[in-house]
C-alpha cells in the first residue's frame, strides 16, 4: 500500500469529540444544545460505528451509578463516601460528586428514549444493589448513539460524525491543543480535525497484560478488546498530567468468558467459596483489619475481596465457585407455595440467563458448552488480567480540572474537565480519580466536560492555524508503518518474519510479556518489585526504540500498530508510577513484594507527567483534599 | 473462531449498499472476499464475542463458535433480533435447549427526540446545569 496515494482531508470544527463510546455520545448530546445557541460547530470521530461501538456495544444488564436522588434514596455525599473507600482513600471528592450529582438526569433521560429499566410493582426501579438498577440492556448503546446523532442533527451543518477514522495523535501549537490526527480505515484519506477545544473520550486500555487465554481466548478479555489506550496516549503526548496510573482494575469474573458476577453477588445474594465450600469473606475476615480504615468499612473495596480470593488460591484452596445453585435454592425455598415457588423459579432461571445474554454472551455459551444449569452446578470464578478504565473500580486517567462550585482552589483551573493542557478536555475512561462511572457516570461526564469545552471555545474565537509544514510531518509520522512495510517486504520470503520490521501483533506480545512478567501480571499473581519494574522499564525502552520499525501492510495493520504504540504509552505510564509509590495498597490488583503495607506518607495521589519539549518523565505527589 | 461465516447463506450483502457485519463490527474484523462475495473475520482471535454481526446479518449468515482454547464443543447460542425484543435459543452439549425471550426497547427506532420532554432549563454556559436539568433530575441540583 502506498503511503504517497493518500488525500489530505481537512476538518475544520469548533468542539472536537474524539470517541464515540458513552461518554462521546453524551458529551455529543450535551455539546449540541450549548453550540446551538452559542453558534459553535461540534465534530464525533469515532474508531467503529457509533452503535455498537465502545465498551457498552455488546449490551448491559444493569446501570451500576444511579443514586435516585429525588426519591431520597441517597445523597451525593453517600456516593463519594462509598467511592473513596473502595479505592482505598485515593479519589477527587470534587469530580466524584460532580457526576453522582447529575447521573440520575442522564437514566431519565434514557428512559425516556426507550431504554427499558426494570420496575416493581409500585413502578420504582428495581435495584440490584445499592446503587445498581437492572435493566433490558442488549440495544443500550443502539439507543444512546442514537440520541447523541439526533442532537448533532439538530445542529444542521454545524454538528456532524466521522465514523471508521483511527485518531492517532494531538495536534499541539505552543502549549495548546488545536486538534488531531488520524486515517480512515476504509480509504486512503489521512484526516486533520482542527478545533478550538478538543476533548479525548477513546476509553480505557486492554491487552497490554498478556490474558488469560492466548489462543483464540484471546481476543475475550472482560473489557473489550478495541479499547486500546488511545486516550492515555493523546493526553500523554500533548503533555497533560497524569493521575493514578498505577490504579489498574482486576475484576472478579466467570472464569474464562468473563462473565459478570455483579446480579450473582447483589441481586441473588450468592455467595463465592473455595473448593472446601468455606466463604474466604468470613474465614478471612481478620486479614481485612491490616488495610483499615478502607478493608474495615463496608463495603470492603473490590480489590480487598480480590486480595482474599488470591490469597485462597496461593494456598492450593481452588477452584474458587460462585455458588449459583444454594442462592437460588435459598431464594425458592423461601416461598411456601409450591406452584409460586415453580413460577420463581422460572423467573430467576430468566433472569440469569438474561444477565449474560444481555452483556456478555460468551458466558452463555460456555454454560451451554459445559451443559451448566445454574441452579444445579456451580461455577468458577477467577481474577481476570488488569486493565486500565477509570469508570469502573480502576482510576487511571488525565489530571482534570474541578468544577468551579465543588473543587478545593487547586483542583479548578477555569473550565471543568480541562486537562492541564490548554483546550484538552477527558471524560469517561480518559479521566482519571473519579472511579466507579460505569455506563451512565460516562456518559454524564461527557456531558459535563462538552458544556464547559464549548464554553472555551465561546472564550476563544480566534481561528486556529496549523502550518502546512506541521501537517506534512504529522501525516509521515502517521503512514510511517507503511513505509517500513513497503520499503522491506520483499527482502525476506516470509513476511511475518523480517529483520527490518516488527508487525504489530508479535509488538503486542512483546509488550504483554513484559507488563505480564515484570509489572505484576496474572501469571504472577499480580506481585511485583521495584527490581522487577526497574528490569521491565529497561525492556520498554527497546520498544519505544523498536516502536519505529512497526510495519502495516493494509488500513488494518496500520491501525493495530497505532494501537499498540498507544498501549506502550500507557504501560510505560503504569510500570513508572507503580515504581514511584513506594508501597501497597491495592494488594488484590497489585502486590509490592518489596513495600507491602500501606503506608501513611502514601495517602496520596500519583501523578506523572511525559514532558514533550524534553522527552522526560516527571513524578510528582499530590495531596488529597 | 469465534464468528464464522456460512457459506451457503452469505450472500456478500449483494441488496445492500454496504456489507452489515463490516460495517457493524467494533474491532474491524470483518471482511467481504471479493472474489467469494463471503464476508469472514480476519482476526478470530481479536473477538470479543459481542454478536454485533449475528445480531445485524439480514440473512443469519453468521454465527459463533465458542472460543476452542475453553470451550468444549456442542454449545449454541444463537439471538433473532426484531426492533423491540430479542428472542436467543440456547443449545447445550448435552442437546438441552432454552429459549428466552427480552425487551430491548420501548420506542421505535429513529424517533428518539434529545430532550424527550424535560424542560431544557438554565442558559447560563458557565454554571453548573446541564441540559434539561434541574427537569430531568425530577430535583434541584446539588451544590456546595
Amino acid at each position: 500500500m502506498n503511503a504517497d496515494s493518500f488525500e489530505t482531508v481537512v476538518v475544520e470544527t469548533d468542539l472536537l469529540i474524539l470517541g464515540g463510546g458513552m461518554a462521546a455520545c453524551g458529551a455529543a448530546y450535551e455539546a449540541s444544545h450549548w453550540a446551538k445557541k452559542h453558534n459553535q460547530r461540534v465534530t464525533l470521530v469515532d474508531k467503529a460505528a457509533m452503535e455498537r461501538s465502545g465498551a457498552v456495544a455488546m449490551g448491559l444488564s444493569a446501570i451500576n451509578l444511579y443514586l435516585g436522588l429525588k426519591d431520597g434514596r441517597n445523597s451525593v455525599d453517600d456516593y463519594v463516601q462509598y467511592v473513596k473507600n473502595d479505592l482505598m482513600g485515593i479519589a477527587r471528592d470534587d469530580l466524584v460528586a460532580n457526576i453522582a450529582r447529575h447521573v440520575d438526569s442522564s437514566v431519565h433521560l434514557f428512559e425516556k428514549w426507550g431504554l427499558p429499566i426494570w420496575k416493581d410493582e409500585d413502578g420504582r426501579y428495581v435495584n440490584e444493589g445499592r446503587w445498581q438498577i437492572m435493566i433490558h440492556g442488549e440495544a443500550y448503546k443502539n439507543i444512546v448513539s442514537e440520541a447523541a446523532k439526533m442532537a448533532l442533527k439538530e445542529l444542521g451543518e454545524h454538528g456532524s460524525y466521522y465514523e471508521r477514522i483511527f485518531i492517532t495523535e494531538p495536534v499541539m501549537v505552543d502549549d495548546r491543543c488545536v486538534g488531531a490526527v488520524g486515517f480512515s480505515v476504509r480509504e486512503n484519506k489521512f484526516y486533520l480535525f482542527k478545533a478550538k477545544a478538543v476533548l479525548d473520550t477513546m476509553g480505557g486500555a486492554v491487552h497490554i497484560f498478556r490474558p488469560r487465554s492466548v489462543g483464540e481466548g484471546l481476543g475475550r478479555s472482560w473489557y473489550p478488546p478495541f479499547n486500546s489506550g488511545a486516550s492515555a496516549y493523546f493526553t500523554l503526548k500533548a503533555g497533560a498530567e497524569m493521575t493514578c496510573q498505577e490504579v489498574r482494575f482486576v475484576p472478579v469474573r466467570f472464569k474464562d468468558s468473563y462473565g459478570p458476577v455483579g446480579a450473582w453477588f447483589l441481586l441473588f445474594k450468592s455467595k463465592a467459596t473455595n473448593a472446601k465450600g468455606e466463604d474466604y469473606m468470613e474465614t478471612r475476615a481478620a486479614e481485612l483489619e491490616n488495610w483499615a480504615p478502607y478493608g474495615t468499612a463496608r463495603p470492603t473495596p473490590a480489590n480487598l475481596r480480590n486480595y482474599l480470593m488470591l490469597k485462597e488460591i496461593e494456598e492450593g484452596n481452588g477452584p474458587i465457585y460462585m455458588r449459583t445453585d444454594e442462592a437460588i435454592r435459598e431464594m425458592v425455598a423461601q416461598i411456601p407455595d409450591e406452584k409460586e415457588a415453580r413460577r420463581k423459579m422460572k423467573e430467576l432461571e430468566s433472569e440469569a440467563w438474561e444477565d449474560f445474554l444481555d452483556m456478555t454472551v460468551s458466558q452463555a455459551l460456555n454454560w451451554a458448552s459445559h451443559n451448566i444449569m445454574p441452579e444445579e452446578t456451580p461455577s468458577e470464578i477467577s481474577a481476570c488480567e488488569p486493565y486500565f478504565i477509570s469508570s469502573h473500580s480502576g482510576a487511571s486517567g488525565a489530571w482534570i480540572s474541578g468544577p468551579e462550585d465543588l473543587a478545593p482552589d487547586a483542583h479548578f483551573w477555569g473550565y471543568g474537565n480541562m486537562t492541564t493542557v490548554k483546550g484538552l478536555f477527558a471524560a469517561g475512561d480518559a479521566s482519571g480519580a473519579s472511579s466507579h462511572k460505569f455506563s451512565s457516570g460516562s456518559f454524564t461526564e461527557g456531558r459535563i466536560a462538552a458544556k464547559a469545552a464549548v464554553a472555551f471555545c465561546v472564550d476563544h474565537p480566534d481561528p486556529v492555524h496549523v502550518s502546512g509544514e506541521q501537517v506534512a510531518a504529522l501525516k509521515e509520522q502517521v503512514l510511517k508503518p507503511l513505509r517500513i512495510f513497503d520499503a522491506h517486504k520483499d527482502y525476506s520470503n516470509d513476511q511475518e518474519v523480517n529483520p527490518h520490521y516488527i508487525k504489530p501483533k508479535m509488538f503486542m506480545f512483546r509488550l504483554q510479556k513484559i507488563m505480564d512478567e515484570y509489572a505484576g501480571g496474572a501469571s504472577v499473581g499480580f506481585r511485583t518489585s521495584g527490581a522487577l519494574l526497574e528490569k521491565g522499564l529497561e525492556y520498554l525502552q527497546y520498544m519505544k526504540e523498536d516502536a519505529e520499525k512497526l510495519a502495516a501492510g493494509d488500513l488494518n495493520e496500520l491501525m493495530r500498530c497505532w494501537e499498540n504504540t498507544h498501549r506502550l504509552w500507557q504501560a510505560e505510564s503504569h510500570i513508572r508510577t507503580i515504581r514511584f509509590r513506594e508501597e501497597t495498597r491495592w494488594p488484590g490488583y497489585y502486590f509490592r513484594t518489596d513495600h507491602p503495607a500501606m503506608k501513611a506518607e502514601w495517602e496520596a495521589f500519583a501523578n506523572c507527567r511525559w514532558d514533550p519539549a524534553s522527552g522526560e518523565w516527571k513524578m510528582i505527589k499530590r495531596e488529597i483534599l | 473462531m469465534p464468528s464464522f461465516v456460512i457459506n451457503e447463506k452469505c450472500d456478500g450483502c449483494k441488496a445492500q449498499d454496504r456489507t452489515a457485519c463490516q460495517y457493524i463490527c467494533p474491532n474491524d474484523l470483518m471482511v467481504l472476499d471479493r472474489e467469494k462475495n463471503k464476508a469472514y473475520n480476519r482476526a478470530v482471535d481479536m473477538c470479543w464475542e459481542c454478536y454485533s454481526c449475528v445480531k445485524i446479518c439480514p440473512t443469519q449468515a453468521i454465527e459463533i463458535r465458542g472460543y476452542a482454547d475453553f470451550m468444549p464443543l456442542g454449545g449454541v447460542v444463537q439471538p433473532l433480533r426484531s426492533t423491540d425484543s430479542i428472542m436467543w435459543s440456547v443449545r447445550f452439549r448435552n442437546r438441552a435447549v432454552k429459549r428466552f425471550k427480552f425487551p430491548i426497547r420501548t420506542s421505535p427506532e429513529g424517533s428518539i427526540e434529545p430532550d424527550a420532554g424535560f424542560e431544557t432549563g438554565t442558559d447560563d454556559l458557565k454554571g453548573p446545569g446541564l441540559r434539561t436539568e434541574p427537569d430531568s433530575l425530577g430535583t434541584s441540583l446539588f451544590t456546595r
